[in-house]
């Protein structure tokens, strides 16, 4: 992992020199932060270890850690990583987006969980109408977490059971409404035009929705990530990010460099197949992962 | 810029030593830091970068000079030519049993595409084999994976053997080979769970199919579009059920597809398909010097210089 890695490379550290540093773009490298992420911390921070004229082990490690922390705090001052919800009594509606197999409507089914134990009135949208097994897998999930599914035949126009859903949330007054789409690659555009209507049917039934377009991300994905998280932002605007699949060997620090570039908050992260397996993201604990025991060895 | 591909990141650099003959050593580190980024922003591994970054420096700079190649081309024509052996260099197809029915058996992570590529193979064998194969549905855990099968297995036109979710897929699996054998299909696919490579308890669970069905081929499924952890995942899986080949899905994104190699350098093991495009007849054999220029990004350069 990233943090035995550098807690390695820490050991054998004797004097910051270059291949500290060298090491340093190593690791970030491998965490997919992206080439030029890595180049630009490494750079900041040896301007830093200069500048406190730093050379123990030690106070390196120290120095690193609390500029990385700075970095990302101040690349995310505007950022605001809850969650919106409506301001009246409408319905609430999330648009969830992305590639395909990303893991959205496994996530919606675990934020139906969330909401449904929380006593939310809960509708889902199965608009994904196209992928084998789509509408009946939202359906496995609906009855799983106890929660009504809006769905029609496969291969029906998907702003059309978008815009049942939203009347269906409106009349039998739902609280939260969670709109699953096809899996699409963003190069595709008749598919991104498609997802555009999706959004302006939501819109015009409800002005102030969707309060949230969460593109979802598999945590795995290299630096391909950036050109998805453009491209969806592009055509839908999107609020947030749902970075899933952390529970496997992946560090998932592409989501440092489209904060980076894009601003675009993360905003939960998914950790398993379980409906349970949802988590708010917190910054200072993603921080924490990628460097921790960089952390923890600094004590010594 | 990102995503720039080595075509420009060359060109810039030899804009800065042009009308020179020969590449000094110099020159050749200035060329090859450009090749290590382009690389890298492909989402190659970094140690599988390191190595070959060093095998085609030594070369570079033992190199014959060329007359009809200009330094830049022939920089480009060595580091084409070493990835292109990297991957494998010609197109491997899949392996057949001598008595039907021949075996495949899908493994990979969650979402990369197995079970659509377990469509698109069926598909594949029916129009080129005339084959008559048939699927067994062994993921149990994924809400409605039997129902995705079935859907992509009528659209195919082939059966499914199924025993729905409250068994185990390893008696499934068994169950499943006596229906091929009585039916005498022959080609039985097998369809599994996405799972972790860290995970112990589905990883063994997919040994236990392996010693029972012996397959023919063990396909990797992998997303195309997989960061640095792509070599570690696939040295997992291949440590542990020695995987036969590989098929790397949704290359019909604008992804550089670096992982190919990555996976190709840790496991050995021959990429046979691409995926490209969620349809059923978007599948297609694999050719390892297209797939190196994709990767490097090298567009139009490498036609010219085929045809120096
Ligand atoms: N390990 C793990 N697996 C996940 C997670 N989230 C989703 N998955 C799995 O990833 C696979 C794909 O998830 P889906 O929810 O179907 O993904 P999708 O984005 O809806 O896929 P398409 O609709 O086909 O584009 C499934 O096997 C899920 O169980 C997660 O956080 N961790
Ligand atoms: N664009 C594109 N999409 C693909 C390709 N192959 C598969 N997909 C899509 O990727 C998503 C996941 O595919 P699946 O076949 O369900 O993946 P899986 O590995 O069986 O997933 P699990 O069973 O959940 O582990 C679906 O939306 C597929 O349509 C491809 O080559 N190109
Ligand atoms: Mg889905
Ligand atoms: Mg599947």
């Amino acid at each position: 992992s990233f943090g035995a890695r550098f807690n390695r490379f820490l050991a054998n550290f004797r004097s910051v020199d270059e291949e500290f540093f060298d090491d340093l773009e190593e690791l970030l490298i491998e965490s997919d932060v992206g080439y030029e992420t890595a180049m630009r911390l490494s750079d900041e921070l040896r301007e830093e270890v200069k500048l406190e004229n730093v050379k123990k082990r030690s106070d390196v490690s120290d120095v690193i850690v609390r500029k990385l922390v700075d970095m990302y705090d101040e690349e995310g001052k505007e950022e605001d990583n809850t969650l919106k919800f409506s301001k009246d009594k409408t319905p609430t509606v999330f648009l969830f987006v992305g590639v395909n197999g990303a893991g959205k409507t496994t996530t919606i089914g675990k934020l139906a969980h969330r909401y449904q134990q929380e006593g939310k009135k809960v509708l889902l949208a199965a608009g994904d109408t196209f992928r084998a097994g789509a509408i009946e897998q939202l359906q496995v999930w609906g009855k799983r977490v106890n929660v009504p599914v809006q769905a029609s035949k496969a291969q029906t126009d998907p702003a059309s059971v978008v815009f049942d859903a939203v009347h269906r949330a409106v009349n039998e007054d739902f609280d939260i409404l969670l709109v699953d789409t096809a899996g699409r690659l963003q190069n595709k555009e008749g598919l991104m035009r498609e997802l555009e209507k999706i959004k302006r049917v939501i819109t015009r039934e409800l002005p102030d929705a969707p309060q949230e377009v969460l593109l979802v991300l598999d945590g795995s994905t290299g630096q391909n990530a950036l050109s998805q998280a453009k491209q969806f932002n592009e055509t839908t605007d999107v609020s947030g990010i749902v970075l899933t699949k952390i529970d496997g060997s992946s560090q998932g620090g592409i989501v440092l460099a489209i904060r980076n570039e894009l601003h675009i908050p993360v905003k939960l992260v998914g950790l398993g197949e379980q409906m349970d397996d949802l988590r708010d993201f917190d910054p200072e604990k993603f921080i924490y992962g990628l460097f921790k025991e960089l952390i923890v060895g600094s004590g010594e | 810029m990102a995503f720039e591909g080595l075509s420009e990141r060359l060109q810039k650099v030899f804009s800065t030593l042009r009308g020179k003959g020969k590449l000094s050593e110099d020159d050749v580190r200035k060329v090859m830091r450009e090749v290590r980024m382009a690389l890298l922003e492909a989402d190659v591994n970094f140690d599988v970068v390191k190595g070959f970054v060093k095998q085609v420096r030594e070369r570079a700079l033992g190199a014959e000079v060329m007359d009809s190649l200009s330094p830049s081309q022939q920089v480009i024509k060595i580091v084409d030519d070493e990835l292109t052996k990297l991957m494998g260099e010609e197109a491997v197809p899949l392996n057949k049993a001598p008595h039907i029915p021949t075996i495949i058996m899908m493994v990979g992570l969650q979402g990369a595409g197995k079970t659509t590529t377990a469509g698109k193979l069926a598909k594949y064998l029916i129009n080129n084999d005339k084959a008559r194969p048939m699927f067994i549905a062994g993921d149990v855990y994924r809400p409605a994976a039997i129902e995705q099968l079935k859907t992509v297995a009528q659209q195919v036109g082939a059966p499914v053997y199924e025993e729905g979710t409250d068994k185990d897929p390893v008696e499934i699996v068994k169950n499943g080979l006596a229906q091929a054998a009585e039916n005498k299909n022959d080609y039985v696919i097998i369809d599994t769970a996405g799972r972790l490579e860290i995970d112990d308890k589905l990883m063994d669970e997919l040994s236990r199919i392996k010693e029972l069905a012996h397959p023919n081929e063990i396909l990797f499924v992998a997303d195309s579009m997989t960061g640095q952890v792509a070599a570690k995942v696939a040295h997992g899986f291949d440590e542990q059920l020695d995987i036969t080949g590989v098929v790397l899905t949704k290359l019909d994104g604008d992804t550089r597809g670096g992982a190919a190699l990555s996976i190709r350098s840790v496991t050995g093991k021959p990429i046979k398909f691409i995926g490209q495009g969620e349809k059923l007849d978007q599948l297609d054999v694999f050719h390892p010097d297209r797939m190196a220029n994709r990767i490097l990004g090298m567009g139009d350069m490498l036609t010219l210089i085929e045809k120096a």
